[in-house]
């Protein structure tokens, strides 16, 4: 059911004429995503998807596209080059699929469920303080790093 | 109620092309934005199935990771579309050409 609803309305992400349209399916997507996140037992992640993505990158999306208002809506003609592409779509799509076909699940773990203790939210912190700090730290860097570049780059031109 | 892995990878799989087809066929660049971010997230329900699967946290904490990363790459794509828009007034892909690709 969630996955009906992500899928789907990742489809009318692709389809949809209008950006702010698309921009609200998006929201939608990653919400079922988010309801998928819970049942598989990721209720940390499923909530800082809900929180960055629903909440922050969507605001961002929707500013651009309101600051960039959007001329006639001719941008999903299909030409020659989306036949051409959406050829080369489905192609790559057939191959991860008999990639599929070949592979084997490793074997699900015992019982006793690691993700769970004291929680999700615990566990999830025990790991990130404690065996991922420095790709913490680094990730901290790079958003540093992100929100300068978006500083500069989407600053006006200083005349001079 | 255990889900089979199966099933969320067919469903990353699905999500995954979606994005890829949008980022090929769509011409508006703020689209092609949001099909890559539906891409890294089919990228994320394939580390968090798997972290089930294996019964182990390292893919949940790359699963947080990699939405930071993807909220910074969205705030850099998005800054690149409105420097583009500044100086070109177009979003449309096909438009922009200095380099006669």
């Amino acid at each position: 059911m969630l996955a009906a609803v992500a899928v789907s309305s990742a489809v009318m992400v692709v389809l949809s004429r209008n950006a702010i349209h698309a921009a609200i399916y998006l929201v939608l997507s990653f919400l079922s995503m988010a309801g998928l996140y819970v049942i598989l037992e990721a209720e940390f992640v499923a909530a800082v998807q809900v929180l960055v993505y629903a909440g922050g990158i969507m605001v961002l999306f929707l500013f651009v596209i309101m600051l960039v208002n959007l001329r006639d809506p001719s941008g999903s003609r299909v030409g020659l080059h989306g036949v051409l592409s959406g050829g080369v779509g489905l192609a790559v799509v057939a191959l991860i699929l008999s990639v599929y076909g070949r592979g084997s699940l490793p074997a699900s773990s015992a019982e006793g469920s690691v993700l769970r203790q004291g929680g999700n939210l615990e566990a999830v912190g025990q790991a990130i303080f404690a065996d991922y700090l420095l790709p913490f730290e680094i990730v901290s860097v790079l958003l540093l790093v992100a929100m300068i570049a978006a500083i500069v780059l989407a600053r006006p031109i200083p005349k001079d | 109620m255990p889900v089979p892995p199966t099933h969320v990878l067919i469903i990353s799989l699905l999500l995954f092309s979606v994005g890829m087809i949008g980022v090929l066929i769509r011409r508006n660049v703020i689209i092609i934005l949001m099909s890559i971010e539906l891409i890294m997230n089919a990228a994320n329900l394939n580390l968090i199935a798997f972290s089930r699967q294996l019964n182990n946290l390292v893919g949940q904490v790359f699963g947080v990771f990699t939405i930071a990363v993807a909220a910074g790459e969205v705030a850099v794509g998005l800054a690149v579309v409105l420097a583009l828009y500044r100086n070109r007034a177009t979003v449309y892909v096909d438009e922009v050409q200095i380099m006669k690709g």
